[in-house]
């Protein structure tokens, strides 16, 4: 699903220029459960926005699903983000003044679908994600966790190949962040490829595959016996 | 940028965020309302203006007489010039076809006319037909002193519409007789005068008759004339003013007053006032015109700045709308779609708002410089497309902006 080769990023901070990744080479299959895991600063969120194309490599391939990502214009990474990848944040980044049902809605309408067949299925995923009576509620009308599983059920609306979460627990306290787990990993039942950055050694033990980096290079990738969330909750 | 979808969007973009759109709205509809409101008092005082020099006819030219001041072929100043029936003639004779209209005027300053028990205190000219359009009045009821009246010397009188308010309350004036210094004298006509109740409280008589009834023997006041109008306001000018000269000259001659003696014998052409007013509303046009501009400009700024203000609000949110993949074009459509359908509704809103206040409230204002503050519908409707369109253009550049942020950047936690 996921193919990356000797992938290079460095940021430029006025005249020095700081190497964040240094030569990635990382494959994911379709229907993994992966746990990006490493101390701050190591590059964890600048791998995973390469990822999701909200942010390019200097150099290296990276290949989703077959395609080549390679210079991309604004135009065509704003589709294959839409058709391809779903975004779930640390800081959830709903819109506040829609509600719920309307935030799960906006990856559809960017898709061009018709409003009615857009509500109806936004409802489906928000009922999905344990939310059909909070629809209307705007997300200051929210708790963290409920926050969370609209930005999920946002990220799935649109069927995505991959799934992209930053820190998604990052924000809620250790019970709810498991509740949040559980349904992370009901999701990566039914199929969908997930990738997970976390700095939470219990989170990433929720994972199927552990990837370490330190110092912008992987120094570990190994799979992990998978712990059931539902155990905790 | 027309499908449903898109207008959806933005009606609830729109009323989700009712301060914000109510905020634009109500800075883009004052400065609409502000604009129209400046470009009506800008046409009210352009009416007042041409009100007050419209009294008279704008291309007269009357002659007065008056005491010398200057010595002359042996006669000591102070003598009094008096004008005579045979200076008109002369005047008829020599220049009488370069003319437009002519009249020489027989003036008693004050005298008591009553109708009934009603009386008052009015002006009383003996005129020509002519004199009519040198004042620039026009008959509302019957009609001004003619030719034959001047032949026959008929007590006929045509009187100003408040000499008939006075006299007459709401009888019908024509036909009646009005007594002056105990003589019966028939209203012909009643007219009006765009200098107003001073320029209304007079009655016109031949003066044939007034010379001849008030004592006035070959005397007269004054002399009245206009040229023929001139498309170019400097031929007009120039024409006049030879004419000026020679009368100034031959008449000078022949009352034997020293050539340079302008008290004596002084000749007031109004065409040189008229240069003054034709000045005047050119200044007033340019400078509601600069005011209009510059108030168009400073909305221009206001909405791009808002617009500005709005995207820069809104970084956020577009971040989340490009993450999840709206298109930069997208995004820039919305933005403007949005401020033009809030500029247009609110301008139109203070549009209305204005000619409303303009339409009800404008007649009532009278003051000396301000008549009637009005303005062109269509001046107005197209302010309000320029103001929308250049709102757009302005506001373009903060959407596109907006566009171009990248989703990381614009999701970056602060
Ligand atoms: N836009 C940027 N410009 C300059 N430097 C950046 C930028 N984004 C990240 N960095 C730097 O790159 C390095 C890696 O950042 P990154 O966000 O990938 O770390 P991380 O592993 O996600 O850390 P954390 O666990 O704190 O989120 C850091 O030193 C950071 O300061
Ligand atoms: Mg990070």
């Amino acid at each position: 699903m996921i193919e990356i080769k000797d992938l290079h990023k460095s940021y430029q901070i006025g005249k020095n220029s700081l190497h964040v990744l240094k030569g990635i080479n990382f494959n994911v299959k379709e229907g993994e459960l992966v746990s990006i895991m490493g101390s701050s600063g190591s590059g964890k969120s600048t791998l995973l926005n390469i990822l999701g194309m909200l942010d390019e490599a200097d150099s290296g391939s990276y290949t989703l699903d077959g395609v080549p990502i390679k210079n991309l214009n604004e135009k065509i990474a704003a589709r294959y983000r839409n058709k391809f990848l779903g975004f779930i944040f640390q800081s959830f980044n709903l819109i506040n003044y829609k509600s719920a049902l309307d935030n799960v809605a906006l990856p559809l309408y960017y898709q061009g679908m018709k409003r009615s067949e857009r509500m109806e299925r936004s409802m489906s995923y928000l009922e999905k994600v344990g939310l059909a009576d909070w629809a209307s509620h705007k997300p200051n009308e929210l708790s963290g966790g409920q926050k969370q599983r609209v930005a999920i059920a946002r990220a799935l609306a649109s069927d995505p190949k991959v799934l992209l979460a930053d820190e998604l627990t990052g924000a809620l306290d250790s019970k709810t962040s498991y509740e949040i787990m559980d349904l992370i990993q009901q999701i990566n039942d039914e199929g969908k490829t997930i990738l997970v950055v976390t700095h939470e050694e219990d989170i990433a033990q929720m994972t199927k595959r552990i990837v370490n980096l330190k110092d912008g290079v992987i120094i570990d990738d190994s799979p992990t016996k998978q712990v059931r969330a539902i155990q905790h909750v | 940028m027309f499908s449903i979808e898109r207008w959806q969007e933005v009606f609830e973009t729109i009323s989700k965020n009712k301060l914000r759109t109510f905020l634009t709205g109500v800075s883009v509809a004052s400065g609409i309302f502000i604009l129209v409101i400046l470009l009506g008092v800008g046409k009210g005082m352009q009416n007042g203006v041409e009100e007050q020099f419209e009294q008279d006819a704008t291309n007269r030219i009357s002659i007065y007489t008056g005491v010398t001041k200057v010595e002359y072929k042996g006669m000591n100043p102070g003598r009094r010039i008096q004008l005579k029936n045979d200076d008109y003639q002369f005047i008829d004779e020599n220049f009488g076809e370069n003319l437009e209209y002519q009249s020489s005027v027989y003036r008693i300053w004050g005298s008591l006319a009553s109708y009934k028990n009603n009386s008052g205190n009015y002006r009383i000219e003996g005129v020509y037909p002519d004199n009519q359009f040198l004042e620039n009045a026009s008959i509302i009821q019957g009609r001004f002193i003619n030719q034959n009246d001047l032949k026959n010397k008929e007590k006929h009188i045509a009187i100003g519409r408040k000499v008939r308010d006075d006299l007459f309350k709401d009888e019908d004036p024509v036909g009646k007789l009005v007594e002056i210094s105990n003589l019966k004298f028939k209203v012909v006509g009643v007219y009006t005068d765009p200098g107003g109740e001073r320029e209304e409280t007079r009655l016109f008589l031949p003066i044939t008759t007034a010379q001849s009834v008030f004592g006035g023997g070959n005397n007269i006041s004054y002399l009245a004339f206009t040229l023929p109008k001139e498309d170019d306001y400097e031929v007009a000018l120039k024409k006049s003013n030879a004419f000026v000269n020679e009368v100034s000259t031959n008449l000078k001659a022949k009352h034997t007053v020293a050539p340079n003696d302008d008290s004596a014998i002084s000749i007031n052409n109004s065409l040189e006032n008229a240069k003054q007013f034709y000045d005047l509303n050119n200044i007033i046009r340019l400078f509601f015109w600069g005011v209009g501009v510059m108030t168009l400009l400073a909305g221009i700024v206001g909405v791009s700045n808002i617009m500005l203000i709005i995207v820069k609000e809104r970084t956020k949110e577009i971040g989340i709308r490009k993450a999840i993949g709206a298109q930069p074009m997208s995004i820039v459509g919305m933005v403007l779609h949005e401020s033009i359908f809030v500029t247009t509704i609110s301008g139109f809103f203070g549009l209305i708002f204005a000619l409303f206040l303009l339409e009800f409230v404008g007649p009532f204002i009278e003051s000396e410089f301000i008549t009637n503050p009005s303005v062109d519908f269509n001046v107005a409707i197209s302010t309000v497309i320029l103001l929308v369109i250049s709102g757009a253009v302005a506001g373009f550049f903060p959407a596109w902006r907006g566009a171009r942020i990248k989703p990381i950047d614009a999701l970056r936690d602060e």
